[in-house]
């Protein structure tokens, strides 16, 4: 168990550091360094230049990657130009409200997925059958963020049920009971939008392969015994289909990081996603670059978690 | 005999019909929705790819400041934007562009990736490690984010950096799926016999496997032209999509992101909604057929 985690770490990490590589790559690439923003442009040209010169921005382009890496190591990720302000606390401001949202989705998507590829596929080719396969029909053929629009349409402006923007009412005192509800309040339509859609794959994994599992040897054993027909489902059948879905929390990580730039930015909801977008259009590198890095740190994790998990389910991948 | 010899060629005719494309095409023509969706779609690429070439482009993207925001009527039959521009042209020239995009993409992605997974999977071994350690690395990348800082970088930015930037990062689902069934070609029979033959290897590869896989690629490309309509479309609803002076699809629904625009404009965002649902929709139950008709525990008849 354990040799596997560290031969799998191992590929993780070169990855990380080819990413980071890449990243800083992207970073030279772009308008502005360190000092634009942080320098008033009428200063004298031979001062900048000393400044330049004094931060290093002036060596060879090896130095300066082992100087920003280390930085980053250390929790440094430079100053954004447009909030005038650390970009690591800049981040950590949204980071909080991101992963809520996350959390919240994967939570519904799960509570969606589960009941809804149970019953589909124990069911199957009955009435229930056909209404679920049908909703995972149309969901894989819409677009998230078209979904998300028209949820906000609907349920946000005509309907009024849920508010259309930000993460919280103004004026309420954090830690209060207020708070909190109108936090989730916030929380709701946006994480229902894209769970509603990242769900159908879920579902439609997990009744294929309740659907496969039916027919084994060891279900009609299991029949033949006696045990009773919830017992088969809850029991056999339910823990032997569990594993294409562990398999797919992994890439339910990448999904997430695309589908909260969507859907922040349509509910104007003051997460990562939406810091990303506003940084990209404003030009505040620094700000673009250190999120492309976060998440594409958290798409290596989430590989890795869900390969763990599925060496944890499934002893024969370990033995390879 | 003249019995038998018949039996034969009825036989070979039998066979015949169970080759390739013909099964796709029989599959099609059996799924009533599939065929229905088929033509809806060539229907409406025909249709736009028409009315554009008569639409006058400048005519459509004028800015008319005495009909802004104007509901639908009869002269602008979807109504206007926010500079008076009549929708419905908008709607076109966008449903082409976003059609055209998808199919750049959809090609392109497939020529890369079958040739990569066909490489690596024919030749095995070493190479073959060599080369999904870079798929992987590709796999891993925040995919989404890169394509939009891409599209910010890229200086003198046009339609065409636009595709290429969208294939670099899309390309390795098809190629990893061509890899594990030229995995599994490479040991059969007629490959072996091939090779002893002395054929030359990119012979085989190509001449030998790749129409192998045919109607599997057919099947892949489908999907994914599906899938590249609706990522266009978000792209560009973001603003990161097309040039500006090229409308698409996603740039009509980008107007909603106004919440005036949102909530009492309809006309100005709904009808590309449901237009990209529509074609989404039309193009996966196509490639729903194929997959399943690739699928002989699947296939009708």
């Amino acid at each position: 168990m354990w040799k596997f985690i560290v031969r799998r770490l191992m590929i993780a990490l070169p990855q990380i550091a080819l990413l980071s590589l890449i990243v800083f790559i992207i970073a030279l690439m772009m308008p502005g360094d360190a000092l634009t923003g942080l320098v008033d442009p009428t200063l004298d040209p031979a001062a900048i230049a000393a400044q330049r010169e004094r931060l290093g921005l002036n060596n060879p382009w090896y130095v300066q990657y082992g100087d920003w890496i280390s930085g980053v190591i250390r929790g440094d990720l430079g100053q954004s130009f447009r909030y005038k302000m650390d970009v690591t606390e800049l981040i950590g401001s949204r980071l909080v409200n991101t992963f809520w949202l996350s959390l919240l989705t994967t939570v519904i998507t799960y509570l969606i997925a589960l009941p809804l590829g149970i019953i589909s596929g124990r069911y199957h080719d009955s009435l229930r059958d056909q209404v679920i396969t049908g909703y995972t029909y149309f969901g894989f053929a819409t677009p998230l963020f078209i979904f998300a629009l028209v949820m906000l349409w609907i349920f946000g402006f005509n309907t009024g049920w849920f508010p259309t923007g930000g993460s919280v009412a103004p004026g309420l005192t954090p830690g209060t009971w207020a708070y909190v509800l109108s936090k989730i309040h916030h929380l709701l339509l946006p994480a229902l939008s894209m769970a509603l859609i990242t769900t159908v794959s879920t579902v439609q994994y997990l009744r294929s392969e309740i659907i496969d599992t039916k027919q084994k040897d060891f279900i009609i054993t299991a029949r033949s015994k006696g045990a009773s027909e919830s017992r088969v489902y809850n029991y056999h059948i339910f823990r032997n289909s569990l594993l294409p879905i562990s398999a797919l929390f992994g890439s339910d990580i990448a999904k997430l990081i695309s589908g909260t730039i969507f859907v922040e930015s349509i509910y104007s909801y003051p997460g990562m996603g939406q810091l990303f977008v506003e940084s990209i259009l404003q030009r505040d590198s620094s700000v673009a670059i250190a999120l492309v890095l976060l998440f594409g740190i958290a798409n290596i994790l989430g590989t890795l978690i869900s390969d763990v998990i599925l060496s944890l389910v499934d002893p024969r991948i370990r033995i390879k | 005999m003249e019995a038998i010899k018949l039996d034969i060629k009825k036989e070979k005719k039998a066979h015949k019909s169970q080759t390739g494309l013909s099964i796709l095409w029989r599959e099609i023509i059996h799924d009533k929705l599939a065929l229905i969706s088929l033509i809806f779609f060539i229907g409406i690429t025909v249709t736009v790819f028409v009315i554009s070439l008569v639409l006058d482009l400048d005519e459509i993207v004028r800015v008319d400041l005495f009909a802004i925001h104007e509901p639908p009527s009869r002269t602008f039959w979807l109504g206007t934007d926010y500079g008076g521009r009549d929708i419905f042209g908008q709607l076109i020239i966008g449903t082409r562009n976003s059609l055209l995009i998808g199919f750049i993409v959809t090609i392109l992605t497939g020529v890369i990736g079958v040739t990569f997974g066909l490489i690596s999977g024919y030749f095995a071994g070493h190479l073959d490690n060599v080369m999904m350690r870079i798929l992987e690395f590709f796999n891993i990348l925040p995919f989404l984010m890169l394509v939009i800082v891409f599209v910010a970088l890229v200086p003198k930015y046009s339609t065409v950096s636009f595709s290429l930037i969208m294939t670099a990062f899309l390309w390795m689902e098809i190629a990893r799926i061509i890899r594990a069934k030229a995995l599994q070609e490479r040991e059969l029979d007629y490959i072996q016999a091939s090779k002893t033959l002395g054929t030359p290897n990119w012979k085989i590869m190509f001449g030998h496997v790749l129409p192998n896989l045919s109607s599997l690629i057919i099947v892949i490309l489908t999907l994914n032209l599906a899938a590249n309509i609706g990522l266009e479309s978000g792209l560009s609803f973001l603003g990161f999509g097309f040039p500006e002076d090229t409308p698409s699809l996603g740039t009509l629904l980008s107007y909603a992101r106004n919440p005036q625009t949102l909530q009492d404009r309809w006309w100005i965002w709904l009808p590309a909604a449901i237009l990209i649902f529509l074609l989404m929709l039309s193009v996966r139950n196509v490639g729903e057929a194929l997959k399943r008709a690739t699928d002989p525990r699947q296939r009708r008849g």
